[in-house]
Parts: C-alpha cells; structure tokens; sequence
C-alpha cells in the first residue's frame, strides 16, 4: 500500500478564489492511501517545495499528489522535488485545478467539488504507480539549419563559433533572404548588403559551417540528439567545386528573357545565372526551365564559354544523408499573393507594386539602378501613394487576407516615404493608414521623422479602390480625420503587403512533427517562456518562420535559438522520457494496428520463438518499441486490439483507476 | 423603443457586427455615393455601435445609399456596413406613416429615362 501526501496549491487566489482549497485537502484526507493533505498559497514556492520534502521525511511518503496548476507548468518541477527528497520523481501526481477547474468555474461550491473529484482520480493513479527510471541516448554534435536567411545564417554562426559543427541547407541558389534584396534598413537606415554580406562571407568560410544550397530537406527520422536527415542537393547542371563564379557563361547565354524572380520579375536574366554579385556561394546555376540545352539539346554555349570547365549537363539530384543534434527551422517568410484584391488594380497595372518590389526599385544593384522610375514608362514618379495593412487584420472570416498585423510593414512604409523624400524632395508622398504602429526603440522617432523632418502626408484611413485612368493611377480612399473622401491622381502606388510563412514550412513541419497554427507560423513550445524552441523536442525556431518580425527581433531570436542548441550540443547524453509504450509478448498476435497508427514511427516487429505449453516451440510475429524514438502519445494502446499495447506511466489499469475515482 | 433598444433591434435585423469594425474607413473610401451622403458608411457602423440611432433615421443618407454592396465587399472586417444602412432604412420604413413611396406617387415619377425596373426597386426598398 501506498503512502501517498496531498498537497493542495491556492496559487494566489488563482485556485483559492473559486476552490475552497482547506475542504479539498480535508476531503481528500480520507482517501485510500492517504496519510497526510495539507494546503499552501503558493506550492511552487521555495517554501512550499520544502513542506513537500519535510512530508516526505516526516510522513514516510511514497506517492505525492500535488492538486495545483497544469502539469505542463510545474509537473517538472514536482518531479525535482520529489527526487530531491529521495522520491521515484515519477511517483509524483499533477491534479489540474487551475486551468481545469478554478479558471473555468465561477462558482465555489461547483469548483470545490470537481477540485476534490480530480484530487481523488490522482490519489487512485498514485496508488498504482511504479517508480520508472528513464533511459539514456547519445548526441550527435551537430546542427542543421534549415533556411539560409539573416536568421539562420546568425543561429548557425553562433552555433559554429562555440565549436560545433552546422550545415545550413538553402533552397535557393544563395544564402542571403528577404534581407539581401532590401536596400537601405531602418530603424538605421544602413544598407542591408553592407552588414549582410559579411555574415554570408563569414558564413562561407568558417571551417565549421557547411552551405548546402539549392537543397531541401526531403526526410527526417530520428529524435532529439539523433536526427537522421536527408538533403536533395538539386542539380544546378554547374560542377560548384569548380566554378569560379566569373559569370562569363551569363554574359554568353542566349536565352534572354527569363523573368529575375532576384528583381521580382521587374527585369530578366540568363536561363543560366547568378542571382546577385554578392552571392554566397558565388555559382552560377542553369534554370532547366528556361536553359535550351537541357529542354531539346539544343545551345550548349555556357559549357563552351567555360574556361573551369564547370557546366555538367547531364547532373543528377543527389542525396545526402547526415546526422543532427538538432534541427532549426529558419524558413522565413513571402509578402502574400495580391491577386484577389482586385479593388488594387496590382494585376491591371505595372505602377501598382509591393513594398519589396519598391525595396528593389531603389536598390542601386536593382533594374533600375537606384532611380526610382515608374515600371510602366520610365519616369519619375511625381506623386507616390503608399498603401498600408493591405491584407493585414482583416476579419478570421475573410478568404482575401490575414487576420494578424504583419508588423513590419508601418516602419518600412515610413523608410520609404522618407527615402522617397530625401532624395527627390519635389515628390508628392501620401501614406494611407490604418494606425501607425511603431514600438520598439528610436522607431516611434523614426516615424516621426518622415512626418514631421520629411513632409511625408500621413492621411488616416484606407484606399478603396484604385483606378488606371491614361498615365495616372486614381487612388479613391477616405481621411477619416477631415471626414471626407480623397482622391489622387498618382504616379505609383506603393502596396505593402501582408507577409506569411514560407510554403514550404507547412511539409517540413509535418516531416519535423512541429506544430504550426493556423497561418502556417511555426509555433513555440510557450509564448512567453520558451520563445525559441518548438514543442517537439530537438527542434528549433529561427525569424520570421515563427511569426513577423523585423531584422533586430530576428537576430535576437536568431542568437537565442543557436543558445539553446549549443546547451543541447554540449551534452554528452540525454536523458529520455520512462513514459513510454510497450508491448506484452504474450498478447500480442502481430497484426500491425500500433505500427499504423505510430506518428513517430517507432514500432517495428519481430519474429520470436515462444515455448508453448505442449513443449512445441512456435514463431511468432510481435511487435517491439524503439524506447528513443517513442514520444509516449499513447495512439498505439487504443489502436491494440488484444490489449498488448501499454503505456508505462499511463498504464491502462491506472487509467481506469482514475475513471472510477471520479465516476465513483 | 429607446435609442439603444432600436440600435440593438436594428444590428440584430442586419445581422451584422459593428463590434468587428476597426475603423479603417475603407466602406467610405470604397463608396460611390460618398459625396451624396451626410453620414457615411463608417459613421454608421460607429454610430449605431454607439446607439446613436436618430440622427441616421432622420437623414437623407439611408436613402442616398445605393445598396450596391461594394462597402460590404471590400470591408476587411467582414462588417457589412451596407446592411445597417439598410436595417436602418427598414426601422424607419417599419414605423407607420413614413413609406417614402406610395402607389399613388408612382405616376407622377413615370417618364420616359426612368426603368420602370428602378421604379420596382424603390418601391420595394422604400416601403413597408
Ligand atoms: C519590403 C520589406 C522591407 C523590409 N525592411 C526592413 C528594414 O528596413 N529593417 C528591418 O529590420 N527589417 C525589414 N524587413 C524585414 C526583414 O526582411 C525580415 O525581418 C528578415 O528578412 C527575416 O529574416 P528570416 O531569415 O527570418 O527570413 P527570410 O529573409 O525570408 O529568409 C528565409 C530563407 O529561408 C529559405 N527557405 C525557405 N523555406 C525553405 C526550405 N523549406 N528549405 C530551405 N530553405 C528555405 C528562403 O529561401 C530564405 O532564403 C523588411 C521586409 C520587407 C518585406
Ligand atoms: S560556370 Fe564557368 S563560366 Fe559560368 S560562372 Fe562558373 S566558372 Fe564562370
Ligand atoms: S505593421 Fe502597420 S501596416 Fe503592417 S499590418 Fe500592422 S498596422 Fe498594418
Ligand atoms: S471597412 Fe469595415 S472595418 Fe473598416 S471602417 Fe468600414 S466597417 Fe469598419
Ligand atoms: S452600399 Fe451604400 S454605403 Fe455601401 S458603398 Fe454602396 S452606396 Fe456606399
């Protein structure tokens, strides 16, 4: 039998305010195994983990049930204390009153029963504990990082330089990002290639860091400290060990006219190519859409140009596999598609364009060198009206655009109206907004700045609709502060799109078994507390793939993650979590329901001999659990047909233990 | 029915939510009948949010709308300003006395440039 403590937790008046904490702790007093209850204001406390330990001594506790918060907030922390005390850290028991009950009752007598219910289902699953000690594994020391943004170029320059090993895998031809086709920065305004290519030469060159780029990630298996990943290194038909990166085969091609999705289509480039001077690894790529050679055999001029002899037709996709520690997903972000907001005109007119396309349109390496001149003709703009939160906050309901605010977007649109006016101050410049929403330090300055040291005309309110009419654009929208409706007749509009997740973020998730929320951000495993880390264990969040945010936040976030994965790295072993399932032999007939149902893919069988009573021995197939790789989710206990399957921690007599406690 | 009663009734008639609305004002950006109208869409959706409810009933605005929907569409939100104009309009209609449009009246406003489909319309709109 048992002897199990019951520690009842007021949590301030979190509990106590809707939970008579004393009459849970006398109830519960009387329950099978009990042989101490008491309550404390605050159980998580240094004191109330001190009563917890004296019980224990003083009482001879070999179970403790503690009835406060969610065990995913202090269940860890019971557990210390326990062990702490000589305890099995798995004879602790987390009853939920909070979150589970005191939060989501209002009334007290309704919140002190079901607390005393709860209490009681916990005291029933002590009684049929059993000390558990959880099993070791080894760390791979090594990172992968997958995205080649500012973010991930940070974490994996962080990670290279406390010693470990880091492969940054890139679908594009070059490391670089959102961040390499920007112009000028704020809140500083320096010049986004002057502080990032640095970092991507610094990236290149560290003998730790390896660049796999125009590569994805086609397959994860494995767990926290022994990830096994497998890369598809696209063929980009030029031998990169060999090319020099001189470009002469660009300059030859005869295929002229490929859209530069580098500009964002606002010029073309070669069917082979590189995408900008400063490229990180400078190698030319060849388009196998655009590039004749490859389409009907018909060119060849690249190879015959080459002086390396670099150009390789006939280059397959190749596939590497590698082992990990740990994963960082750095995958960023994309303006979102503007094709249903027709009322914009940005499909019917080439002077309607996106904040990024601006960010290339004054980018002195952009199709235009610098000038800023309209797409359409050529000219100087006179007139410029930028328009913010297009497809930002709108309703969850709406099929158009994005319920979040992408918060980058107010502090680039002021970048660009004050750029705007510096250099061409007989510019017209109007910004359309919303709010003007600038926290964060020297940006509310900043804004100012375009307003009241730059003339920028900020009009509260939206655009409606925009017309194409001869050479000018007819922007219609509201000033809601002089109650009227405006319209202008513009030069360019300036549109700054909402921003979302990668595409790709959404299959990676699901091969890194990471959860995602609605809009495709990849999640953290607390909003507040553990920012940087992905609930799944081993994985972890870099920039703007966890949710928007501007360079200083991302290289933060950046520098956190790699933190946090050297702490992982520097570990020689990891200890696993006990709770996890297995299968009894005798019962299992084999028949493959758990291993289908597995998301982790842990289960896997095998034929054993059984002895069987007659004195025959007969083979049969059963199933096994690889204790690493199984998370403890328990799917595969219900799936089991003949009641093989169980869940150590969970036990399915444990469970219905706690069933009748609270159905008693 | 007091002021704040009738807004309820009238929110509860149009269906819609005016607490969704965040004020961009892109309704009245988006509005042709702009300039025609003393209280613009945004204002509605405010107003009556705030159970101001007379001032609307007695403009010209609820009949200055043109229930073309195009605040409706381009809405963010999802507000649909154009149906508070409308339940307004109905309030109003709704009270005895106060058909915009009679049968008698109708052929007095017959001539030649007139659809007789818009004379439908309004007469459907504008009375009980
Ligand atoms: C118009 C505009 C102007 C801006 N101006 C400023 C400014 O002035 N100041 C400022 O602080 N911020 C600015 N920003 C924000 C800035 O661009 C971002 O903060 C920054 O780029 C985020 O970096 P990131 O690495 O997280 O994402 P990204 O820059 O998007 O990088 C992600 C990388 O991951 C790669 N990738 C994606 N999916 C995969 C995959 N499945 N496998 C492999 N690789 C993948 C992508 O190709 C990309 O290279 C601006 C943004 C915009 C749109
Ligand atoms: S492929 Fe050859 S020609 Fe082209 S950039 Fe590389 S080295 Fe130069
Ligand atoms: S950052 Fe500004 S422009 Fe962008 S969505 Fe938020 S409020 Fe709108
Ligand atoms: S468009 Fe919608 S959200 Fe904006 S002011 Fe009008 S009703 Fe409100
Ligand atoms: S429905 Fe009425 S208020 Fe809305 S845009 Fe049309 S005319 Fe204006």
């Amino acid at each position: 039998m048992q002897r199990i403590g019951v520690f009842v937790c007021w949590c301030g008046s979190n509990i106590a305010g809707t939970v008579d904490v004393k009459q849970v702790a006398k109830a519960l007093e009387s329950e099978p195994g009990v042989v101490f209850s008491t309550d404390y204001q605050y159980m998580c406390s240094k004191s109330g983990q001190d009563m917890i330990k004296d019980a224990v001594r003083d009482h001879r506790l070999t179970g403790i049930v503690v009835c406060s918060c969610s065990p995913r907030m202090h269940e860890a922390t019971f557990r210390k204390t326990a062990s702490a005390a000589g305890l099995n850290p798995y004879m602790v028991e987390i009853a939920n009153v909070r979150e589970q009950c005191s939060w989501v009752h209002k009334d007290i007598i309704i919140g002190t029963q079901k607390a005393i219910i709860l209490g009681r289902a916990a005291v029933a699953k002590v009684n049929l504990n059993a000390p558990l000690t959880p099993g070791e594994s080894p760390v791979t020391k090594r990172a992968l990082v997958i995205g080649g943004g500012i973010a991930g170029i940070q974490t994996a320059l962080d990670i290279a330089d406390a010693g470990f090993e880091v492969d940054i895998v890139e679908k594009k031809p070059t490391i670089g990002g959102k961040m390499a086709q920007l112009d000028k920065t704020f809140p500083t305004l320096d010049c986004a290639a002057c502080i990032l290519t640095p970092k991507m030469v610094d990236a290149a060159q560290h003998e730790k860091i390896r660049i796999f780029s125009y590569s994805e990630v086609s397959s994860v298996g494995g767990f926290v400290g022994n990830f096994t990943v497998s890369i598809r290194k696209k063929a980009r038909y030029v031998n990169e060990d060999i090319c020099t990166g001189c470009g002469a085969c660009v300059d030859k091609c005869p295929m002229k006219k490929v859209p530069n999705e580098f500009n964002l289509g606002m010029d073309n480039r070669r069917a082979i190519y590189i995408p900008f001077a400063q490229a990180v690894p400078k190698v030319a790529t060849i388009d196998p859409n655009a590039c004749n050679m490859l389409k009907n055999g018909k060119c060849g001029v690249c190879a015959k140009v080459c002086t390396a002899g670099a150009i390789d037709y006939t280059q397959k996709d190749e596939y590497i596999e590698e082992k990990y520690g740990a994963i960082v997903v750095a995958t960023g972000f994309d303006p979102i598609s503007l094709d249903k907001f027709d009322e914009y005109a940005y499909n019917n007119s080439k002077d309607v364009i996106t904040s990024l396309e601006f960010e290339r349109l004054t980018n002195a390496a952009g199709p235009t060198q610098g000038k800023l001149l309209r797409p359409s003709d050529g000219k100087h703009p006179e007139k410029i009206v930028f328009v913010q939160c297009v497809g930002s906050r709108c309703s969850s309901c709406s099929e158009k655009g994005k319920e979040y605010c992408s918060k980058i977007c107010c502090m680039y649109t002021a970048k660009h109206a004050m750029l705007t006016r510096d250099k061409y101050p007989d510019t017209e410049v109007y910004v359309f907004y919303i709010d003007v929403r600038t926290p964060g330090k020297s940006f509310d300055e900043f804004y100012r700045r375009a307003v009241e040291d730059y003339g920028v005309k900020y009009i509260k309110g939206s655009v409606g609709k925009i017309v194409p009419e001869g050479e000018k654009l007819v922007v219609q929208g509201s000033d809601l502060l002089n109650n009227r409706q405006v319209v202008i007749d513009a030069d360019l509009v300036v549109l700054a799109a909402a921003i979302e997740p990668d595409k790709s973020a959404r299959p990676l998730a699901t091969m890194l078994t990471a959860s995602m929320d609605t809009n495709d951000f990849f999640t953290e495993a607390h909003p507040k507390l553990r920012p940087v880390e992905s609930p799944t264990a081993g994985v972890f969040l870099s920039g703007a793939c966890q949710g928007p945010k501007d360079i200083p936040e991302t290289v933060s976030q950046a520098s956190a993650a790699a933190a946090k994965v050297i702490g992982l790295l520097s570990k020689d072993k990891l200890v696993g979590n006990p709770c996890v399932a297995s299968s009894d032999e005798l019962m299992c007939n084999g028949c493959s329901s758990c291993e289908r149902v597995c998301p982790y893919g842990a289960i896997t069988y095998e034929d054993k001999e059984f002895r069987m009573p007659d004195r025959t021995v007969r083979v049969r197939r059963v199933a096994k659990v690889n204790p690493a790789v199984c998370q403890g989710c328990g799917c595969c206990t219900v799936a089991c047909p003949s009641g093989a399957m169980d869940l150590r921690g969970f036990k399915n007599d444990q469970i219905m233990a706690e069933v009748d406690a609270i159905c008693k | 029915m007091n002021s704040n009663k009738l807004c309820l009734e009238i929110i509860r008639m149009s269906g819609t939510d005016p607490k969704k609305c965040m004020a961009c004002g892109k309704c009245s950006a988006t509005c042709p009948a702009y300039k025609e109208m003393e209280y613009h869409p945004h204002q509605f959706v405010s107003m009556i949010k705030n159970g101001e409810i007379a001032p609307l009933m007695e403009s010209e605005s609820i009949y200055r709308c043109l229930t073309c929907f195009a605040c409706v569409e381009r809405c963010p939100r999802g507000v649909e300003p154009a149906k508070l104009i409308e339940a307004t309009r109905l309030a109003v209609v709704r009270q005895q006395g106060k058909n915009r449009v009679t049968p008698d009246s109708i052929p007095a406003l017959l001539d030649e440039d007139i659809p007789q489909q818009a004379l439908v319309s309004a007469f459907r709109k504008y009375t009980k």
